[in-house]
């Protein structure tokens, strides 16, 4: 790769990524939007986050796309502690714990 | 004001644990990519969305055409748009400055750490909202940029036993998991995940996409049905 197709990806993806933060924020402002759109906007992080993570939890890119078992786990760890307790910082530890530990014993 | 940005701070610190390896890791991998300081720098700080910064670079080493890196990383962060819009109802009335600045720094940790502050307490004023997503983000920019750094200097590879690669996924998960307090957010993750399995082979990282806009479709059509019930 060139020097020159490394600073225009740089700058166009900069550029974009920032166009598409703005967009609604930036273009609708302070306008009143209509009941049926906030309504869907609510599930926005539920409806984004699970989906993003997934695949990352079903086909790891570290282990080349193979289910296994200890990132499986710790999702589930994960996912249970954040659902019961409401505690991020704890789902977190217990997610990264478990995987350790699985790791540690295969 | 300043106690609603030192709560936002407090909110943000959990996510250092993840935003420090995963700069870290972003400044190794660019420079092994070839990247000199600079440009993983510029990349970091204008870009500042990791999995895209990822996305494109592996396209470049890959020898993929220009346009083919910035459109997948733009279609990476494809799903900030909807960020964008469901901050909008709270955040939508500040300065076009204030709303330029919240967008530069619109990152999944910072939306969601917000999102979910503002639906808890909806009684905020605009100001104190403000006050609240910078305090978030405070602890988490900095650190992706010095970390970046650091990765980019000492430049030698992470353990992979370390299993790095599963703090991002472990983080959102963590994230998202408390926002799963009724019937219609359960069933909007549900959907969201079943169907963005479903739909991985999409290209260009459509299928989230999809996946998303049917999801908050089957939240709200369930909302709505329960709220004619009661």
């Amino acid at each position: 790769m060139s020097d020159l197709s490394i600073w225009v990806t740089i700058i166009a993806l900069g550029i974009g990524t920032f166009l598409i933060r703005f967009s609604f924020l930036g273009l609708l402002g302070g306008r009143d939007l209509p009941d049926w759109l906030t309504r869907h906007l609510r599930y926005v992080p539920v409806a984004v986050l699970p989906g993003l993570v997934a695949p990352l939890v079903v086909w790891p890119a570290a282990t080349g796309g193979e289910a296994d078992l200890a990132r499986s786990l710790a999702a589930l760890t994960a996912l249970a502690i954040g659902a019961l307790t409401r505690s991020v910082l704890g789902a977190i530890f217990g997610g990264m714990a478990v995987l350790y530990t699985v790791q540690f014993f295969l | 004001m300043g106690g609603a940005y030192w709560q936002g701070f407090r909110a943000g610190v959990p996510f250092v644990l993840v935003v420090a390896p995963f700069g870290l890791l972003f400044g190794v991998v660019a420079t092994e990519a070839g990247l000199d300081i600079v440009q993983t720098m510029a990349m970091t700080v204008l870009v500042i969305a990791g999995a895209s910064q990822f996305a494109a670079l592996q396209l470049l080493s890959d020898n993929a055409p220009t346009f083919v890196a910035i459109l997948t990383g733009l279609a990476v962060n494809m799903r900030m748009a909807m960020y964008s819009a469901s901050l909008t109802p709270h955040l939508g009335k500040a300065s076009l400055g204030m709303r330029s600045l919240v967008a530069y720094f619109l990152v999944d940790q910072s939306y969601a750490i917000s999102v979910v502050e503002y639906e808890k307490a909806p009684a905020r004023v605009l100001p104190e909202k403000l006050a609240y997503f910078f305090g978030s983000v405070s602890p988490i920019a900095p650190l992706w940029y010095g970390f970046t750094y650091v990765g980019a200097v000492a430049g030698k590879a992470i353990p992979p036993e370390y299993a790095l690669d599963f703090a991002v996924p472990i983080t959102f998960i963590s994230l998202v998991a408390p926002a799963l307090r009724s019937l219609p957010h359960i069933a909007a993750a549900f959907v969201s995940v079943t169907m963005a399995l479903f739909l991985a082979w999409l290209p260009y990282n459509s299928g989230l996409m999809v996946a998303a806009v049917l999801a908050m479709m089957a939240g709200a059509a369930i909302e709505k049905r329960l709220e004619a019930k009661a």
